[in-house]
Order: C-alpha cells, then structure tokens, then sequence
C-alpha cells in the first residue's frame, strides 16, 4: 500500500477531516523547533485515541512506511523531523487530563496535553507537575516523556523519568500494552523514558504530582566576572544546599535580556546568578541566608531578593526570555545543549570565551549552572556567507570541550537528527550497538522515527514473531518455546 | 567439560576454581566460581563463557542470590568480591563512580566522610552495588530520593558476548542514548553483567528525626500518612509497619536543618495523633524487611493501604512494611503452606502487583512469583537480544526468562 492507499484508509477510520495531505498545510508540520532541518511529511494524520494510533502504526507496519510521532513539535533535536515517505502522527486532539488524583499524588494524562495545563489544573489541589522546561506553555506532556525533559527546577526535582509511573504505549507492532516503574519485570518504562520517540508512541501517561513547597525564595546576585558567579556556585553545592534553580547568564545574553524585556539587572554585571530554594519554611530561611553570604563572600555587588510574586517574576522574566532575546542582538543563533560537571564551570566556560575571541563569533551564555548543563547560543548573521558554518564550527568545538570535561552532548534538548553524528564521540560501537538492541527488541523492522538518535541503524537479525522454524536453540533444548 | 572449561578460564583470570555445594544458587551448584579483579578481566570471563555456552550467574555478596526462581542451569558463578574499588568520588559534583561488587555499607562510610551519602538505604547489611542494582533494591528514602534507578546516572555491564558497553556518563544530566541503567537496574542479572555504576549524590543531612504513631485501624493511618504527604512538610519517608489483625504503626522521617527538623517533627506528631513520639533513632522495625520465610514485595497507590492491609486476613501472622508514602511496601509471612501463600497473594494482586522475592521452595514450585505483568512480550524480545542464548541466570526472571 502506498502513501496515497494509506491516506484514503486512514480517513475512512478516522474521519478525513484528520487526514492531511494538501501540500500546502503539510508544510505546517515540516519541521520542529529545530528549523533548518525541514522535510515535508508524506502524509499527516491527527488520531484521537490509542486504538487510532494502534491501527494507523499496524498499517504503517504492514505497508513498509516509516512514521514520525510529534507533539507540539517544540523539540530542539528534530526529534519529530518528518519523513517524506512516512507518516507524521500528531497527538494534538489528545489533549485530555483523564484523572487529578491529590490523595494518590497522580495524574493520568494523554500524550498531547500541555506541560504548563496539567500544573494548572493540579494547582487548586496543592500540587504540580515538576518537569518544567522553558516551552512549557506549549510543549506536550508526550513530548516530555519521549525527551526526558528537564528545567530549571530539575536540579532538585529531577527530570521526567523521575515523575512518570508508567505509559501506555502503542508498540511498533500495533500492540497496546503497558509499561510501568514496579511491575516486576524489566524497567522498560526507564528505557522508554527518553528515547526520543524511537520505541513506541505513548498514548496514555500517569505522572507523579509534586506537592506545592511552603515557601519559595528568589534571588538575583550580580558578579563582575562569570568565573566569580561559577565559584558561587561551586561554593553553594558544597556547602550541601540544594537548591531548586540556579541559573547563569554572562554579559552577553544579559545585554540581550535587557533589550528585549528590560529586565532591569544590575549595571556592568559580568555575570548574574538565579537562585532560587523551596520548601519547608525554617530551612528555606536558613539556607538562604546561607546563599546570600556565600555569594557575597564569592564577590556578588549587588544581591536582590524577591519579596513578592511580582518580584520573582521580574528576576525570572530576564531569564525565561533569553532565547528569544538573543534575536535582538543577532539575526541568527544557534542553541547549543552540552553538559559538564559543575566543577568544571570555570574552565570551560573560560575555553569557550578563548573560542569565540579566536573565531570572531560571538557565544552568549545561559546555563543552568546547579547541574552544569549549558546552553551557549552562537550567533551569527545569516546575510553574510560563511557565518553559519563558522557559527555551526563553535558551535560542535563546544561540545568537544564538554566531552573532553567528561560531560555530555545533551543535557535536555536530545539527540534526535542534530547530534547522531556526534554519539560515536561519547559512545563506543559497542555502546551505541547495546543500545540499539533495546531498539531490535521494541522495532525490529526500524519504522518507528527511523534515522534518530543513532548514527548508523543496526540490523536487527531475525525478526521475532515472524519465526517460521523453530528457534536452533529451541531445537537442541537450550531455551524455552514461549 | 568443566575441566576444560575451568582450564580456559584461567587463561583469562586469576581467581578460578571449582564450585562448592553450599554455593548453589537456590540449590543449584555451580561448576566454576570466578572472581575476576578487573573490568577486562570480567570481560574476558564471560568471553570464555560465551565460547563455552556456559551459563553465568552473578553473584555479589548474596544478600538476594535466593530471590527469584532457581536457574535452570548455573556452571559458572561470577563472583564481584574484586571489584570492590571506588573509582572516582567528585565530592564537589555530588558524584561517586564505583565497581559493582563494592558494598553499599563501605561505599556509605567512605562518602561520610566527606559529608555525603548515596541516598539508597541498604535493607539487608553488606549487599552490594551490584545486586541492589539488579534487584532494584531500595527502602524509606525512595519517597524523597528516588529509587535506585533514579540515582543511578551511569552504568558499564558486560554483555553477554563478552564485550563491555556502557550508557550515561558521570554527570547527573544528560539525555544522550538510551537509558540502559535503568533497563539493568531490577533485571536480575538476565542481560548483563553490571560491573560499573556511578551515582549521583546529596548532602547528609544535619539533623533527623522519626516520627511515629499507633493508629487504631488502616483507615486511620492511611488518614495519617495522607496528612503528612499532603503537608508541605517535605518529609523524606512515610513508612508504615502492620500486622494482619494488630493496630498499624505510622513512621515518618523528616531530615534537614535542626531548628527546622524540630519544628517539622512536632507538626508531623501532630498529624499522627496525640500518643506520636519523637525519636533520634529510627524505630527497630524501619528499613527491615518483614520477617517470615517470604517475603513478597507489593507496589500499590498509597491510598491502597487500607485494603492492602486488609488482605492480610487472608494468611493470619502476615505482616505488612514499608513506604505507604509511596506505594512501595513488603509482606512477610511464615508458612510452608503453598495454598496459604497463594491465598495471600490473591488477595494482595486484587489491590496492586505483588512480587514474590522468596520462598520456601515447596511454595515456590507451587506459586507463580509474578503474577500478571504486562509488556512481558517485549521483554522477551528484550532479553532474545540481549542474551540470544539465554545463559545469563537462565530461568531466574519473570515469564521463565
Ligand atoms: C523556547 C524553547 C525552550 C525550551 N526549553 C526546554 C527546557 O528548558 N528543557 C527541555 O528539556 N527542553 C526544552 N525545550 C525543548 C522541547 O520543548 C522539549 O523537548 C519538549 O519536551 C518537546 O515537546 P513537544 O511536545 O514539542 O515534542 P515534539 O517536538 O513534537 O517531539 C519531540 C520528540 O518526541 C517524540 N514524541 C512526541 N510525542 C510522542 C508520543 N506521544 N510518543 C512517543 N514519542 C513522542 C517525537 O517523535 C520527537 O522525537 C525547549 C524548546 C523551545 C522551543
């Protein structure tokens, strides 16, 4: 069955106002958040339940198609970059909260709702969904489980795989089946957690829900240099506080900040740090006390504390805005996503800054310093010839320097198409070989968002399930006929 | 063949030699015992093992070896007493990097130390990194911390050919590649050696204190640890401990600084009712697994409790333990009857999962440890690729596996 076949099936299942295939409203879903990897999809269907999406994966399956899942398509990896001969599922309509359940700190969700809508609708009970990535306005729940997201409250509160208890999930083969933490059998949850949409689709998801703190204290210190903001830092873990957040920003995108949102930081900072801490109230209280001296001690000039609502919101406004506050100072950017060890802060952010004077490409920094993941947005302009490669060189030399720093290529954003090439330099052949018999379990036939994360797709052997003999080990009585 | 086999593997390791009878794993005697003393050395063990198509048990410090089914076969047992080192501790990144045979209580005094812990309780004294990963062993602290799978943030296993692979890294963010920690972390040494693991760590805490109440009933107590969690008191455990016709005791944890421990415990008593008391010292039974020949490990909603603890009644004398806070508890229970045992556990899988971990093995022959779980089609398929030749702890898992 080609695409065309597929497409009139699909709508006689699903209705065909939720199949699309006019190219001109096909190009609305080419690519994610990561725009300058673009594929028109073959074909796009919008289901509205598990049982759709099951049926829409067995045809997919029995034709030979690839198919892409996609969510609100804020990825930053192109994670749901289309295929042009596959099938684009998009988890839009499926945006249901099916159940808030306070007494048991759950909620259950279907995969299309809105990060920031399951935290609204918990809140009346004194509770929200910790996992709060920056797109968390729009970003689906589904999303998050498929890239493991974090933000800037992960520090203390983990990323999604700590808050989900188990997923429904659409199998490569059609199947509906159920995975969850604590069934007794392999954590398949863990594995599917963050991988990137390659091992199923999730159509149902129950989360944990995270009890309201009793107290939450923000506060803005501003340093002369990012190396004396990086120390605070340093000096802050080691003293055995946890903070919930602690966020850097170096001059650079705090010039930005200031032009898009006048957020009003301190004058001639060279760096400002974010620190929040939540919780019980005498600790919070004491703690805090405890990060105000330290960063004064560590060299901050100008120490803010929110005393309100309104004021935290002004401390963060500069910091959420960032990323899109870059454009005001650049016509083009890069966002880079690597992380360190915390400790190694000083170093490579000093590398980083010896890079861009070298290359004569300007590298904002804003991180999240608490867990050492850092996001240097490399800009450039876009007019002039050359610069994006130059931008795109930096930008891959940064992630050299957090590999050499025995960190990572991703902290948040994933791995999806913009890094598989980079996997081979954290992973050996046989890593990235063992991870891919995770994926020959779940997808042997390598239709389910083919061509991410991996570099190269390994051969799966036989496909299980469609065994004609015996199994030779069958035969000779070494293993169990299931 | 053993002769040949134990010939080989001394090629490769130094400490080979044949295996006793008192070394069955759930009586079955291995053949072999080797305990490499290196990463590479383990690799080139289960090299030869592949070779030989000898099937390969782990062992660590045999806290758990009488978990699960017995193997179908065991020629080789791997012995991880060698890979005891700490590898790498970045005290200031709250990072510890260790071998898989290192116990969990010589990994715990080492990063005292330096004022630091591996938020993991450790139920059974001396079980190693190693086995409390495959078995996914944890207790109290899980409410707040995480299971051992959640502070897990790298692994390097050995696979079933021999080759060393790893995922994660040392650094607690990172979402490059498939999280295969978590896939070993509960899989009972069914597809891999796990040889390294490296951990994310978080401050000692200045001060504790426990908490603990009688309530008259389940209801009662279910209201008291609702009451708790429902708080923002931020407590770090929420245990409960009952027996099937007695009064169900609540124990809450609460860790920090000490003005604010203090004030938070007093609140907490409040909670659990005039007679709560405030201890220092955790109460005899806290982190214990329940006593009895099984033990059967159950995961539920907390609001579940009542009803778990009414299926008790179901085999008089067993006892119930365990995080209530987070859905997570054990059942004890002394019998040899299987018939009682599958009563109970009946009676505990109409209410949540309920695992069984051990047995007096007339009741192990007798009952399905497991019960119904899922995605076992995929686990099949997982384990088929991982261990195509099923000699890794062959027939220990669910389903046979
Ligand atoms: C401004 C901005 C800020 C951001 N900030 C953060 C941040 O702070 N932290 C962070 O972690 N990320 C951040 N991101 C990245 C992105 O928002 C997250 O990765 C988010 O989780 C993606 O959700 P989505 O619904 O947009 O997924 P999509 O982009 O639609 O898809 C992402 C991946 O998930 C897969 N997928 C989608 N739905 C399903 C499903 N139901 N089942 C299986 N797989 C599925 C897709 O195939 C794809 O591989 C940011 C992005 C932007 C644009």
């Amino acid at each position: 069955m080609g695409l065309a076949a597929l497409a009139r099936r699909f709508a006689e299942a699903i209705g065909d106002e939720w199949v699309i295939t006019d190219p001109v409203r096909l190009r609305t879903y080419e690519c994610d958040g990561l725009t300058h990897h673009r594929a028109t999809p073959g074909l796009v269907v919008l289901p509205d339940t598990a049982e759709q999406i099951a049926m829409v994966v067995r045809e997919c399956a029995a034709a030979g198609v690839p198919y892409v899942a996609r969510g609100s398509g804020t990825g930053l990896s192109g994670g749901a970059l289309p295929r042009t001969d596959g099938v684009l599922i998009v988890t839009s309509r499926m945006r249901r909260i099916l159940r808030i359940d306070p007494d048991d700190q759950r909620a259950v969700v279907e995969p299309g709702v809105i990060n920031l809508e399951l935290t609204r609708a918990a809140r009346p009970y004194g509770y929200y969904f910790a996992p709060d990535p920056s797109s968390q306005q729009i970003c689906s729940i589904g999303g998050n489980v498929a890239e493991n997201s974090g933000g800037a409250h992960c520090l203390k509160y983990g990323f999604t795989a700590h808050h989900v208890l188990a997923c429904e999930i659409v199998t490569p083969d059609g199947e509906i089946t159920t995975i969850s933490r604590g069934d007794g059998g392999y954590d398949l949850l863990g594995a599917f957690v963050g991988s990137e949409g390659t091992l199923g689709i999730t159509t149902k998801i129950t989360v944990r829900l995270t009890r309201l703190p009793e107290t939450v204290q923000t506060l803005l210190a501003a340093f002369e240099t990012i190396e004396a903001g990086g120390a605070a830092v340093s000096a802050i873990i080691g003293a055995g506080i946890v903070p919930a957040a602690i966020e850097m920003m170096d001059a650079l995108s705090i010039e930005a900040a200031e032009a898009a949102v006048a957020c009003g930081y301190p004058e001639g900072a060279g760096a400002v740090l974010i620190v929040e801490l939540d919780g019980p109230a005498a600790e919070v209280e004491r703690e805090f006390a405890e990060v105000r001296r330290l960063c004064r001690e560590r060299g901050a000039f100008e120490i803010r504390t929110a005393a309100d609502e309104a004021e935290r919101e002004l401390i963060w406004r500069g910091r959420k805005s960032a990323f899109a506050a870059v454009g005001r100072i650049s016509p083009a950017y890069l966002v880079q996503d690597g992380v360190i060890p915390r400790t190694a802060l000083p170093r490579v952010l000093a590398r980083i800054d010896e890079l861009s004077r070298d290359s004569g490409v300007r590298v904002a920094n804003v991180f999240h310093a608490g867990d050492g993941n850092l996001h240097p947005l490399v800009l450039f302009d876009d007019a002039e010839p050359e610069a994006a490669r130059r931008a795109e060189e930096v930008s891959g030399r940064i992630l050299d320097l957090c590999i050499e720093h025995g960190g990572s290529i991703t902290g948040e954003h994933g791995v999806g198409v913009d890094k598989a090439r980079h996997m081979p330099r954290m992973f050996t052949e046989v890593d990235l070989d063992t991870m891919q018999m995770v994926r020959c379990a779940f997808d042997p036939a390598g239709l389910c968002n083919p061509g991410k994360v991996f570099p190269t797709p390994r051969l799966c052997g036989e496909v299980p399930g469609i065994r004609k003999e015996p199994h030779p080990l069958v035969r000779e009585g070494k293993a169990e006929l299931f | 063949m053993t002769g040949d086999a134990l010939e080989a593997l001394r090629r490769v390791c130094d400490e080979v030699r044949e295996g006793r009878p008192e070394e069955g794993v759930l009586g079955v005697t291995p053949s072999i015992v080797a305990a490499p003393g290196t990463v590479e050395e383990a690799s080139a063990v289960m090299r030869v093992a592949a070779e030989r198509d000898l099937a390969v048990i782990p062992r660590g410090n045999e806290t758990r070896l009488d978990w699960g089914m017995p193997p179908t076969r065991c020629d080789l047992l791997l012995d991880t007493a060698r890979l005891d080192r700490v590898i790498e501790h970045a005290a200031d990144d709250l990072v510890v990097k260790v071998e898989a045979g290192l116990s969990l209580d010589r990994l715990a005094e080492t990063l005292a130390a330096h004022g630091q812990r591996l938020a993991l309780d450790r139920p059974l004294p001396g079980s190693t990194v190693g086995g409390t990963l495959a078995t996914a062993a944890g207790g109290p602290l899980r409410l707040l911390y995480g299971s051992s799978r959640d502070l897990l943030i790298g692994v390097t296993m050995i696979r079933a050919d021999g080759q060393v692979a790893k995922a994660g890294g040392k650094v607690v963010k990172n979402v490059a590649g498939y999280d295969l920690g978590k896939l070993l972390t509960g899989s009972f040494g069914t597809l891999g050696l796990i040889v390294e693991a490296a951990f994310r760590l978080h401050p000692l805490p200045q001060a504790r204190a426990y908490v603990t109440g009688a309530a008259e009933h389940a209801e009662r107590a279910w209201q008291a640890v609702r009451g708790v969690l429902h708080s923002p008191l931020a407590p770090a455990a929420i245990e409960v401990d009952a027996a099937s016709d007695g009064p169900v005791t609540v124990g809450v944890l609460v860790e920090g600084v000490p003005e604010g421990v203090a004030a938070r415990a007093e609140a907490v008593a409040g909670v659990l009712g005039p007679d709560a008391r405030i201890a220092d010292a955790p109460p005899r039974w806290w982190g214990v697994y329940p006593e009895g020949s099984t033990l059967i490990e159950v995961t539920a909603p907390p609001s579940a409790l009542p009803r778990l603890v009414a299926a008790l009644a179901a085999a008089p004398g067993a006892r119930l333990r365990g995080s209530a806070g987070l859905g997570g508890l054990f059942v004890g229970l002394d019998t040899t009857d299987p018939a009682e045992a599958a009563a109970l556990l009946k009676a505990l899988r109409s209410v949540g999962a309920a695992t069984v971990r051990y047995a007096p093995q007339p009741v192990r022959d007798e009952i399905d440890l497991w019960g119904p779980v899922p995605a076992l089609t995929l686990m099949r398929r997982v384990k088929d690729q991982f261990d195509p030749g099923h000699r890794l702890s062959p027939g220990r898992f669910v389903g046979g596996i």
